[in-house]
């Protein structure tokens, strides 16, 4: 039996999690990651910290909060702000999983000399006949979480465990309730962690620590002013809703242009694209390609999206042309596009650029 | 090993505790005879509290504990004096009773001036005297600092508070018991303590108040404590932070030495044991049961779980503030950066601690500083160079 460091969030998935590994035998230790403070000084997750406390009580393991405040600026929350800043639609989440996450997950359990980690994350870690690791999607895919998983490294899945990559939501509630875990009835968590309510803008403003791109212009695709903006950082590609701007057809946010302040307006059928560039990729499934390599896969370029096949070419160092077989809509920079095999299993991803 | 955090209640102060929470559980507030002998009981407490530092039993009002009474001290002399001035001094050094407090009137309209501490923690009285105005109406600084045990000049502070016609108060939960105290030598107007630092129960305290001076009431009601702080008498609480303060009393000075020289083995042993450490505070002007280091390369929370792990309790920076996110601000005060006071380890130890448990928690300590070295990438790295 193994020791194993189990990732609380304070939710019913993370506290099952530990419940499954103890009932197998394992030695479990319950973490929870100290991330941020909001802005009236309060902890920013003890509600969540006091849930995974006393659910750690219940399943009768040992649990410690750890303080990981520093690197959840410097790695998550500055580089968010900045992103925005600079037109791009950061995945925080995807960047907290490798560098804060695991990281200090993967250093406690050294520290506690424990042989693995543990999540509640709902997706599987394979290791494959080239000896790679690599994340599988979950049985349930309604609940599949391994795109904001595509960039652990190989040491951080080959020390990694995620028990509820069989299991559906509503088993992994129905266990909580029969094991009288306290928070089996929680609601999900739903928006990024540190913006509790989803208003980024309202995050941006108070937490920019340099300039916030004033008002500017709505464009149309030619260049032609439509009207004002509100500031770049309030939309996002493929957005509707809350443009205040009537042009007589439904309008939606093209691109944003944070080098002339811009924002391009088109109609629905202008937000395809056949075609997109990533960069800064992580390998899971196979090694890094060569230049000029091609890999087929299916790509998925948000959270719940389903997936597109597409061919996948590496242009030069750290960056790869996209070319979907069906147009994709609203591929928006800064977001994650995550390649997958025939066999839902993580090839590998990168940002858009 | 977290002795500052708070104590065990003594067999003798349990006995009187339990004896007026069961038997004699009367209301002393009430008239009839039964309530009467209660009642003289607390005022024997009072009486006693008082003569532990040189005031007397009309002098000290009883209080939930420390962070009341700083809140009291506080705001109820800002309050008074207000038509005074409006300036407070302080330090960067003190609880968060204190320091929120501060916080809480300076969004009231009051100005508060930080005094900055040196390396190893001390005010400096220049400084403090240069920073009184005309209208500073209260000068508080502690007594002994909770985390790094560092005891501030209180007599000088007193003589320049009192030079200048200012009321100077003085949070001295970690040191009423534990050092000797005589607030008319001392020119201290106002301080506070709390008895679980002295092997008493927990939620009782007092503040002594110089008769004379101006305070406003903090806690408004009945005509408890002479009608300056209401709520039913917490009896059992402050009997028993009575016994505890007489036998702290008794036993002080045999006590300091006993500690002391533990506490100086612990010192030693780790500072030439265990590489890249150093002491946090002063070696001489220091509590007799504190010690706070700081160890290189090493993340001070799994210290502490290491620590726990092996059986010993253990804190980094105040417990008061564990749950919190910032290092210490204390030792950020004295100069460190905050990689470094992260690393911080708080011992402090008492009359029950031995000459073994000390070279048990030093060997243990050598053990777990060396494996989250091993781990430590930070250290990994300055190896390589």
């Amino acid at each position: 039996m193994a020791k194993v460091v189990v990732g609380m969030s304070g939710g019913v998935d993370s506290a099952v999690t530990a419940y499954l590994l103890k009932k197998a035998g394992h030695e479990v230790i319950g973490v929870t990651l100290r991330t941020w403070v909001s802005e009236d000084g309060d902890e920013g997750r003890c509600c969540d910290i006091d849930d995974a406390r006393s659910a750690s009580w219940k399943i009768g393991i040992p649990y410690h909060s750890l303080n990981c405040l520093v690197e959840f600026k410097k790695e998550v929350t500055d580089p968010f702000v900045e992103d925005y800043i600079k037109g791009l639609t950061p995945n925080p989440c995807v960047i907290c999983n490798r560098t804060v996450k695991w990281e200090k997950m993967c250093y406690m359990a050294e520290v506690l000399e424990a042989d693995y980690v543990a999540t509640g994350h709902y997706a599987t870690i394979v290791k494959l006949p080239n000896g790679r690791y690599t994340v599988k999607k979950a049985v349930h895919a309604e609940k599949d979480q391994t795109y904001m998983l595509y960039r652990l490294t190989q040491e951080q899945l080959a020390k990694t465990m995620m028990p509820l990559g069989e299991y559906a939501k509503s088993d992994v509630r129905k266990i909580a309730e029969e094991a009288g875990i306290p928070v089996a009835a929680k609601k999900d968590s739903q928006e990024i962690c540190f913006v509790p309510d989803g208003n980024y803008a309202d995050y941006i403003n108070e937490n920019c620590e340099g300039e916030i791109p004033p008002e500017g212009n709505f464009v149309d695709e030619d260049g032609n002013i439509l009207g004002k903006h509100k500031g770049i950082i309030h939309y996002t590609v493929g957005q509707r809703k809350g443009l205040g701007i009537a042009l007589g057809y439904p309008a939606f946010v093209k691109k944003i242009c944070a080098d002339t302040n811009e924002v391009v307006i088109a109609k629905n059928e202008a937000l395809f694209s056949r075609e997109i560039m990533c960069r800064d990729l992580n390998f899971m499934s196979i090694p890094d390609l060569k230049t000029g390599e091609k890999v087929r896969a299916a790509v998925k370029i948000r959270y719940h999206h389903a997936g597109t096949a597409a061919e996948i070419e590496m242009l030069d160092e750290d960056k790869v042309k996209i070319t979907f077989d069906e147009p994709v809509r609203a591929a928006a920079p800064g977001q994650s596009a995550v390649f997958y095999d025939e066999n839902d299993c993580v090839v590998g991803g990168g940002i858009i650029c | 090993m977290d002795n500052a955090a708070t104590t065990r209640v003594l067999p003798e102060v349990f006995k009187e505790i339990k004896l007026y929470l069961t038997e004699e559980f009367w209301n002393p507030s009430s008239t009839y005879e039964s309530a009467g002998k209660t009642a003289r009981k607390i005022a024997e407490a009072r009486e006693k509290i008082a003569g532990a530092i040189g005031a007397k039993g009309k002098e000290i009002y009883f209080t939930s504990g420390g962070s009341e009474s700083d809140n009291w001290a506080i705001k109820g002399v800002a309050d008074a004096l207000r038509s005074k001035g409006d300036h407070i001094i302080t330090t960067a050094i003190e609880h968060h009773a204190v320091l929120h407090t501060c916080e809480y009137l300076e969004q009231h309209g009051f100005e508060v001036t930080y005094l900055p501490v040196d390396e190893k923690g001390f005010i400096d009285i220049k400084e403090l005297e240069a920073a009184i105005r005309p209208t500073t109406v209260l000068i508080s600084v502690m007594f002994a600092n909770n985390e790094i045990g560092t005891l501030e000049p209180v007599s000088e502070i007193g003589e320049i508070a009192h030079r200048h016609g200012i009321l100077f108060h003085t949070d001295a939960v970690q040191a009423f018991g534990h050092m000797p105290i005589n607030v008319s030598e001392m020119n201290i107007d106002l301080l506070s303590a709390s008895a679980h630092k002295i092997n008493g129960p927990k939620g009782v305290g007092f503040l002594y108040i110089r008769s004379g001076v101006k305070i406003t009431n903090l806690i408004h009601g009945g005509a408890q404590e002479k009608g300056r702080r209401a709520g039913t008498t917490n009896t059992a609480g402050i009997i028993g932070f009575g016994k505890a303060a007489e036998i702290a009393l008794s036993r002080m000075e045999q006590r300091k030495e006993y500690e002391s020289s533990l506490r100086n083995r612990l010192i030693d042993r780790v500072l030439t044991e265990i590489p890249y450490t150093t002491l946090n505070g002063d070696t001489e002007k220091r509590l007799s049961n504190n010690a706070n280091f700081c160890f290189k390369y090493v993340d001070g929370e799994s210290l502490l779980i290491l620590l726990d792990q092996k059986g010993i309790c253990a804190s980094s920076g105040s417990a008061c503030a564990s749950g919190s996110i910032d290092p210490s601000h204390v030792l950020l005060a004295l100069g460190l950066s905050y990689e470094t006071a992260h690393g911080s380890l708080r011992l402090t130890i008492s009359e029950d601690t031995t000459e073994d448990d000390i070279d048990y928690v030093v060997d243990s300590l050598k053990e777990s500083v060396e494996r989250l070295r091993k781990v430590s990438p930070l250290y990994k790295k300055m190896m390589e160079e």
